[in-house]
């Protein structure tokens, strides 16, 4: 099977400080990778790499390649707006604009251009639904998204994502700032999800890695120490280091 | 394409306060800078005889010159200790409610009109001052006070930041070893503001050189070198003001090479106030992207600790 | 004991200069409103004034101060707000950067008789605009443009960085970025910064007077002469044309800016009570 994203060679460094020390790494369509371990250890560098939202602020170097479907993301000439639709992102807090549920969603669709009214209607229905919120907001979509608790904004960013119709999602511990309830709610919306997304996401801890991974990448000081399946990474690890993180030694 | 115009004309608009700054410049000295040859600037900076209308005409401004001197050094006078006075009070002892109420009234002495402040002073400052000392009344005095009010914004803001901007640390660690909160104030936190309450001096400094029409109303405008406060005199502003309207030929020229000197004079002001505020200077900020080879022996010295 | 003590003097004075500037701005604004509310009613605001104001109204110079205020807003509005965007949303510091902002710096710190000079000499003779509305609002744009530029600035940089990276990480150009997160949550600084930078309009004069003119019409385009409340102010005062009028028109210009003061006081409290409910 041919990978949606490959990672080769990927370096990315902050000034004198390396982030990221030539990682590769494969994401097979359909599945979820979670790239876990300590923080500081290069995780939400590589995710806003994979879209290239490093760009934004202070931006760092980078080196190596990281391919969707083949084509490089970082070929001169790439559209970034149309790579950041194809591969969304979650962030760790959540974060809902100042404004209505409604235009939340809509957002992205919006920005790409999307002006009927009842197109945006099915995109932000179906949006929902599958962030697990329709049921939750279905009559109150004119209501600022911010009013809201934590965890339905969370499902808010996941749902605004969905609304572009992406390839990809990457979500960077995306319960971190979530009650139980909350995150388990959105750990089976993204069981459901990678039926039809590819995923890569930076768990909150290693249980939650363990719950819903197909693959895993363990990433220690910008380096991916040992990545395969999460059933074997999470039983037999191979690398001690490995072992020490899950076994909750060090971390 | 669209976002490359958008940034385009984003950029422009960026431009349009270094353009604009460099075409004032431009045209004021292109207007001031000829009569000033001819004149010659030793002679237009040191004669005090102003006579445009005579034959042969003369141009000095040294009298003008005394007379902002004046003023200015009046107005800092009243106007710095009265405003860092303010300042302290409202950024260490005013109960927070006061403090609250201080904040709008500074912007209200900032808002109202300076024809305002010199009409106050010109219908109740001179004619209590006259009644008082003597003399008559429109004097270097009242315009001193009142420009010392009108600078109080300037001195009040800055100085506050500068306050507000010393590290807590500081205060602590006075308190801590016994001293009062006064002696903390005087000794601690007002040195350690002294950067920014210098710049806000040399800010109100410029204000005051700058300020025209309520100079005009005040002082006086006798063309005469000041021999005490109580006397009239003209200001290099307060002479633009009255003469630019009806001014032309070599007349209008004198008044832009009046201008000139204000110009730089301010300029220079502004430039002491940049090197003094906290805030990286202009020429700080712009050494920062000197060629790696310049800076290192920074680096080194950074490498190295 | 003798610390004490002169921390009590200390204080003292402390508080005595505060309440001082408080009494100061006080004595201003009710003298000027007990000598000239008298005489302001109806008929002095709607009024044309007669005899170069000896008797009659302000009509005139009210509407040639909202006139001035409008044209220079329009045109510094746009240019400022676009500055402050390119200087903190299109790029990072660089020498041109700090280039573009001494400029902002230093024409903030230019005193306005030498925007007289300079709007006088260029836009009134070079460009053969005469005295006018636009030479006068073209002055006033640029004295206001630092105002503007500035208090832009802070309200876009108090907008959450997280707000971006989710238009960003939706796919929004930069544009659509500044046009639908940036520019709606920085609304209330910018027209702060708009409704300070109306009041310097209102209470200028130096820069005005010879840039606009001293006429008594009503402005009927954007070429015709104008005279403001504050030039008309000043003119009756120093001219001694008529204190009674002089009074009367500075009570109208000190509850302008009174207004203007407590509108922008307004926004600003209530943009900041928002922040804190965020």
């Amino acid at each position: 099977m041919t990978p949606k994203i490959e990672i080769d060679q990927f370096s990315y460094r902050y000034g004198d400080e390396i982030a990221l020390n030539t990682i590769s790494l494969q994401v097979q369509p359909n599945t979820i990778l979670a790239i876990f371990g300590p923080a500081r250890g290069g995780k939400t560098t590589l995710l806003r790499s994979m879209n290239r939202l490093t760009e934004i602020g202070e931006p760092g170097t980078h080196s190596g390649r990281i391919l969707l479907d083949g084509q490089d993301i970082f070929a001169p000439g790439t559209d970034i707006a149309t790579l950041r639709r194809r591969v969304g992102m979650v962030f760790a807090l959540p974060v809902a604009l100042p404004m209505t549920i409604f235009d939340n969603v809509a957002y992205g669709p919006r920005m790409r251009g999307v002006r009927s009214r009842s197109q945006l209607q099915d995109l932000v229905q179906s949006a929902l639904q599958s962030a697990a919120l329709w049921d939750e907001v279905q009559d109150r979509l004119d209501t600022p998204a911010q009013a809201l608790s934590g965890g339905q904004q969370q499902r808010i960013s996941i749902a605004r994502v969905l609304a572009l119709e992406p390839e990809v999602i990457l979500l960077d511990e995306p319960t971190a700032a979530l009650d139980p309830i909350s995150t388990a709610k959105i750990e089976e919306a993204l069981m459901e999800l990678k039926q039809q997304y590819t995923i890569v996401i930076a768990p909150h801890n290693v249980q939650q890695a363990g719950r819903i991974a197909d693959d895993a990448a363990f990433f220690l000081m910008g380096e991916c120490i040992e990545a395969g399946p999460a059933s074997q990474i999470f039983t037999m690890p191979r690398d001690r280091r490995t072992e020490d993180y899950i076994t909750g030694r060090f971390g | 394409m669209k976002e490359r115009l958008i940034s385009f004309l984003l950029f422009l608009c960026a431009l349009v306060s270094i353009a604009s700054l460099a075409i004032i410049t431009f045209f004021i000295f292109q207007a001031g800078l000829p009569l000033i040859f001819r004149v010659g600037l030793g002679n237009f900076l040191e004669s005090s005889l102003w006579n445009p209308s005579g034959d042969p005409q003369s141009f000095g401004i040294a009298a003008m010159i005394l007379g902002s001197i004046w003023v200015t050094l009046g107005a800092i006078v009243v106007g710095v200790p009265l405003g860092l006075a303010v300042a302290i009070f409202s950024a260490e002892i005013a109960p927070p409610r006061l403090a609250m109420l201080i904040r709008p009234v500074i912007q209200l002495l900032a808002g109202i009109p300076s024809v305002i402040y010199g009409f106050i002073g010109l219908t109740i400052l001179a004619p209590a001052i006259r009644a008082t000392f003597g003399g008559p009344g429109l004097s270097v005095l009242t315009a001193a006070l009142i420009l010392g009010i009108m600078i109080l914004p300037s001195i009040i803001s800055i100085s506050e930041d500068a306050l507000r901007a010393v590290p807590s640390a500081y205060r602590d660690g006075s308190l801590a070893v016994g001293a009062t909160r006064w002696q903390t104030i005087w000794r601690v936190l007002v040195p350690a503001a002294r950067s920014g309450i210098v710049a806000s001096v040399i800010l109100g400094m410029g204000r005051a050189l700058g300020e025209t029409m309520a100079v005009i109303m005040m002082l006086g405008n006798a063309l005469q070198v000041p021999r005490s406060p109580l006397d009239s005199a003209t200001t290099l502003t307060s002479n633009i003001g009255l003469e630019l309207a009806y001014a032309s030929g070599a007349h209008r020229d004198a008044l832009f090479a009046t201008g000139v000197v204000l110009f730089v004079l301010i300029m220079i002001l502004n430039i002491l106030a940049n090197i003094f505020t906290g805030r990286v200077t202009f020429w700080q900020r712009l050494s920062a992207f000197r060629p790696a080879v310049f800076n290192g022996r920074a680096a080194w010295r950074r490498r190295n600790t | 004991m003798k610390r004490q003590h002169s921390q009590l003097v200390a204080f003292a004075g402390l508080w005595f200069a505060a309440s001082l500037t408080i009494v100061i701005l006080a004595i201003i604004i009710m003298y000027i409103l007990a000598q000239g509310l008298p005489y302001v009613n109806l008929e002095f605001l709607t009024g044309r004034p007669l005899e170069q104001g000896r008797e009659g109204g302000i009509f005139p110079t009210i509407l040639g101060t909202l006139a001035l205020g409008a044209v220079s807003l329009v045109l510094a509005v746009p240019l400022g707000v676009g500055a402050a965007v390119f200087l903190t949303e299109y790029t990072r510091p660089s020498p041109l950067t700090t280039i573009m902002r001494f400029g902002t710096d230093s024409l903030a710190g230019v005193p306005s008789i030498i925007f007289g000079l300079f709007g006088f000499i260029f836009f009134v003779t070079r460009l053969h605009m005469s005295w006018s509305l636009l030479a006068g609002g073209l002055t006033l744009a640029l004295m206001v443009l630092p105002t503007i530029i500035r208090t832009t600035e802070e309200a876009i940089r108090a907008v959450p960085v997280a707000y971006r990276e989710v238009s960003y990480g939706l796919g929004a150009s930069r544009w659509q970025m500044v046009r639908t997160v940036v520019l709606p949550n920085a609304l209330p600084g910018i027209i702060t910064g708009i409704i300070l930078s109306f009041g310097r309009a209102v209470g200028e004069t130096a820069a005005v007077i010879f840039t606009a003119g001293t006429a008594l019409n009503i402005p009927t385009s954007i070429l015709s002469p104008t005279r403001t409340m504050a030039v008309h102010f000043y003119i009756l005062a120093v001219e001694g044309i008529s204190l009674q009028k002089a009074y009367a028109t500075g009570a109208v210009l000190i509850i302008s800016i009174l207004a203007i003061n407590v509108l922008a006081n307004a926004l600003i409290t209530r943009s900041v009570s928002r922040a804190v409910r965020r």
